[in-house]
């Protein structure tokens, strides 16, 4: 920090802020978003037809796949959205090629299973079997390694010229896949909950996944509101994988590992309760990067110039993320069951 | 077919199945396949005594594999006495401080009331604890990092024989499950597989981070073997002498250089191949053992109250049985077998590598392993890890060979056969999905089903 000066501390404030919004904020709005569509697939899958889907991270990762594929042929051949990724418009045929997928995956696994009312256990250990599957064929198709897509504009906003505007010592920097993750997400959510909640396909998965032999009772025909569970899951999961895969790489490993932290965004937020999926996304992202961010440059800022840290000040070091995810798992776990909107009773 | 005979063959089969590879292929790739599917064995009979036994949905095999590979560094290896000098007090204080923290903070759990008042004095002595631990560790670890980084940089074992680090792993497993188990048994079976999940991750992670304890990616490599060395071998009479007179026939009548040229060149093969059989031999006693009193508990009365309570927690509870008690003990039981077999796979390689843990490989496999050989049956599980392992291993140079055959018309440079050429190897993921799937739609019980009374008669 500056000598106390009017202008300068205004400055070193501002400056703060911006570098926590550049590490910290945006950040967690794209990854939580990210997360918190990934989770709703997981929170949806729960609360209709009533397993942990193990094989969601690998989900999104067939999705994205199929979106990578379709985005390097239409670059081949020369078709672009200009400033936008290529990869938006291989997204709606990459989303009908999941969704066929996932119906197969139901008819040919889970559906025997359901008709014979087996133990939740039981659909968990089927769902590991579509896991192995669905990752095979991945890296079968594209191998295991790094894939990047991404092209058009890189920055909305560019740190260089956001610090010739305002003359300030931090520029702040906004990725368009930044921006275009936070805002489709924002869409997506309205439109889901104005399908749950208004149509009466949605209004009838809310009265099957709030009690299913009631639902039964009142003429709701089970198997299409699993099919169109499953249309949701596939929809959500490979906008979800497409958004992360552009905004950092798509790798199917990183994938599978995904899995984790879209099921502690699930069940933080109330398994089974697509509000909570949201909500969960945010908190374990939040929680994963401020708690594995360095704050010394941020504190250099803000405190008088010899009390600098001489440290990272870095809670944990970033390997520890998974780690972070799985601490609030079990707080949740012990302290609040249901989780924080009330899902589910375990 | 009698439960026995349906055992016995498949055990006929699997064995037939390793000597079509010690013919066609080679006999020392025949033994490393048997090697690892020994250990396979032991770890899928520990997941086999939760989930089968006591249908505990425990995926977090990898971590407590992992533990025992630790427990073969930190039993082995000789100690840095360099690094204990340097970090050796404030580690110590560390310790102290960290094992002060967790005891205030199980008295203040207990002692104070549920309430905003138990929250915040939690906190306080969490956050306190931390920040005083830290203050110890922190100086500690870079200390003893520093000493000497490319060769050691950690405290080093208690360079034991590496055989007693089998016993070590299943404690040090047997110790993480009993935390592990406190916190996470309440749960329904999806969430504890969650959970599970969750904490081999982090024991993972710790491996890899703290270089402190277990040099982390920098890997432990040269780690003490049980049996000799082949370079030892091949220098001593009596093993040279054994070869002579093993091969006496092909040895015979040859010139004298020629027959100095090939004594040598066989000496050389023998020495691997007794190698790889004197792991074998080991890791058989360990396995026989284990199984030998995973079938006296699951018969034992002990064993009828495990199944009793996953076949109905309410009346086995209603009968008197302490249901998360015998769930604890049963989840330490298998994680401790889980670890003997970590450790022996540590040993086998010679290496510790934090990096090579994969849950793919080292927990949903060996899940494969225990619902495909059976699940609530031992000899099922055993052989289940017998051929998933194979299956494994051989679906990578069988798929090559398929997808060679099927691309045969292409051209030799087409791009799409060199791609196929070169993916084949995932194809063992696809495979074993596949053959999970399969048994669980058309044949339930496993290959070999559980024995349960009514079935037995």
């Amino acid at each position: 920090m500056h000598s106390w000066g009017g202008r300068a501390v205004l400055t070193d404030v501002f400056d703060a802020l911006i570098l926590l919004s550049n590490f910290v904020i945006i950040p967690v709005l794209t990854y939580g978003s990210q997360l918190a569509l990934g989770a709703l697939g997981i929170t949806l899958i729960y609360g209709i037809l009533r397993f942990a889907n193990f094989a969601h991270g690998d989900l999104m990762a067939f999705g994205t796949m199929v979106t990578v594929l379709m985005t390097w042929w239409l670059q081949s051949i020369g078709v672009g959205l200009g400033p936008l990724p290529t990869a938006l418009l291989a997204l709606p045929v990459a989303i009908a090629i999941t969704i066929v997928m996932v119906l197969f995956i139901d008819k040919s696994v889970f559906k025997f299973y359901r008709r014979k009312r087996s133990a939740p256990a039981l659909f968990v250990i089927a769902s590991i079997g579509v896991m192995f599957v669905l990752n095979g064929i991945v890296r079968f198709i594209i191998g295991p390694n790094d894939q990047r897509f991404s092209d058009g504009e890189r920055f909305i906003i560019k740190a260089r010229a956001f610090k010739q505007m305002t003359g300030l010592n931090e520029g702040l920097a906004i990725k368009v896949s930044q921006g275009l993750t936070i805002s489709i997400a924002f869409l997506l959510v309205v439109a889901l909950f104005w399908f749950l909640q208004r149509t009466r396909t949605g209004k009838a998965m809310r009265a099957y996944s709030d009690n299913e032999d009631l639902a039964l009772l009142s003429g709701i025909n089970p198997e299409r509101v699993v099919m169109v569970t499953w249309i949701i899951t596939a929809t959500l999961a490979t906008i979800a994988g497409t958004l992360y895969g552009l905004d950092k790489s798509f790798k199917p490993f990183t994938y599978f590992q995904l899995l984790l932290p879209l099921f502690a965004a699930a069940i933080v937020g109330g398994i089974g309760n697509p509000l909570g999926a949201i909500l969960g996304g945010y908190v374990v992202a939040f929680s994963e990067v401020s708690i594995t961010y360095a704050y010394k440059k941020f504190l250099k800022y803000l405190v008088p110039e010899n009390w600098e840290p001489d440290g990272l000040v870095q809670f944990l070091s970033t390997d520890y993320k998974f780690a972070v995810s799985f601490i609030i798992l079990v707080l949740v776990l012990l302290i609040r069951p249901t989780g924080i909107l009330r899902g589910r009773v375990i | 077919m009698s439960n026995a005979q349906r055992s016995a063959l498949s055990f006929a089969v699997m064995a037939a199945l390793l000597m079509v590879v010690g013919f066609s292929q080679s006999w020392p790739l025949m033994l490393t396949i048997l090697n690892l599917c020994l250990i396979s064995a032991v770890m899928a009979l520990g997941v086999n005594i939760q989930w089968g036994y006591a249908g505990l949905f425990n995926v977090g095999t990898m971590g407590f594999a992992a533990l025992g590979g630790v427990a073969a560094v930190l039993v082995s290896k000789a100690p840095v006495p360099e690094a204990w000098a340097a970090g050796g007090s404030n580690l110590f204080m560390g310790a102290l401080l960290f094992a002060l923290t967790v005891a205030a903070t199980v008295v203040a759990y207990r002692r104070i009331p549920k309430g905003p008042l138990r929250v915040l004095a939690l906190s306080g002595i969490i956050i306190i604890g931390i920040i005083a631990t830290r203050y110890f560790f922190d100086p500690a670890i870079a200390d003893i990092e520093a000493v000497n980084p490319a060769v050691t940089g950690y405290l080093g074992g208690l360079g034991l024989p590496i055989l007693f680090s089998w016993a070590a792993g299943g404690l040090f497993a047997a110790g993480a499950a009993w935390i592990i188990g406190k916190i996470t048994l309440g749960l329904r079976s999806d969430y504890l597989a969650i959970a599970t999940l969750g904490i081999s991750e982090i024991i993972i992670a710790l491996l890899k981070n703290e270089d402190w304890l277990t040099r982390g990616v920098k890997n432990v490599a040269g780690l003490s073997r049980p049996v000799p060395y082949e370079v030892d071998l091949q220098k001593s009479d009596w093993f040279i002498g054994g070869t002579e007179w093993l091969n006496s026939s092909a040895l015979e009548g040859l010139a004298a250089s020629d027959r100095a040229d090939l004594l040598s060149n066989l000496v050389i093969q023998h020495s691997g191949v007794f190698v790889k059989l004197g792991y074998a031999g080991l890791f058989t006693v360990v396995l026989v053992v284990v199984l030998g009193m995973s079938v006296m508990a699951l018969n034992s009365p002990w064993g009828r109250m495990m199944r009793a309570i996953r076949d109905n927690e309410v009346s086995a509870a209603a009968m008197g049985k302490d249901v998360t008690g015998r769930r604890l003990q049963v989840f330490i039981v298998g994680s401790a077998v889980v670890g003997i077999a970590g450790a022996m796979l540590t040993t086998l390689d010679g290496q510790l590598t934090p990096g090579s843990y994969n849950p793919l490989r080292f927990t949903f496999l060996i899940w494969v392993m225990v619902i495909v050989g059976g699940s609530g049956n031992n000899l099922g599980s055993v052989l289940g890890g017998f051929l998933i392992w194979f299956i494994w291993i051989e679906a990578e140079p069988v798929g090559v060979w398929l997808i060679d055959f099927a691309t045969s018309w292409m051209d030799d440079t087409s791009p799409l056969r060199l791609h196929l050429m070169d993916s084949a190897q995932h194809m063992r993921l696809f495979m074993m999905g596949l053959v999970l799937l399969l048994v669980m739609r058309f044949n339930p019980g496993g290959i070999l089903p559980e024995v349960t009374k009514a079935r037995a008669q």
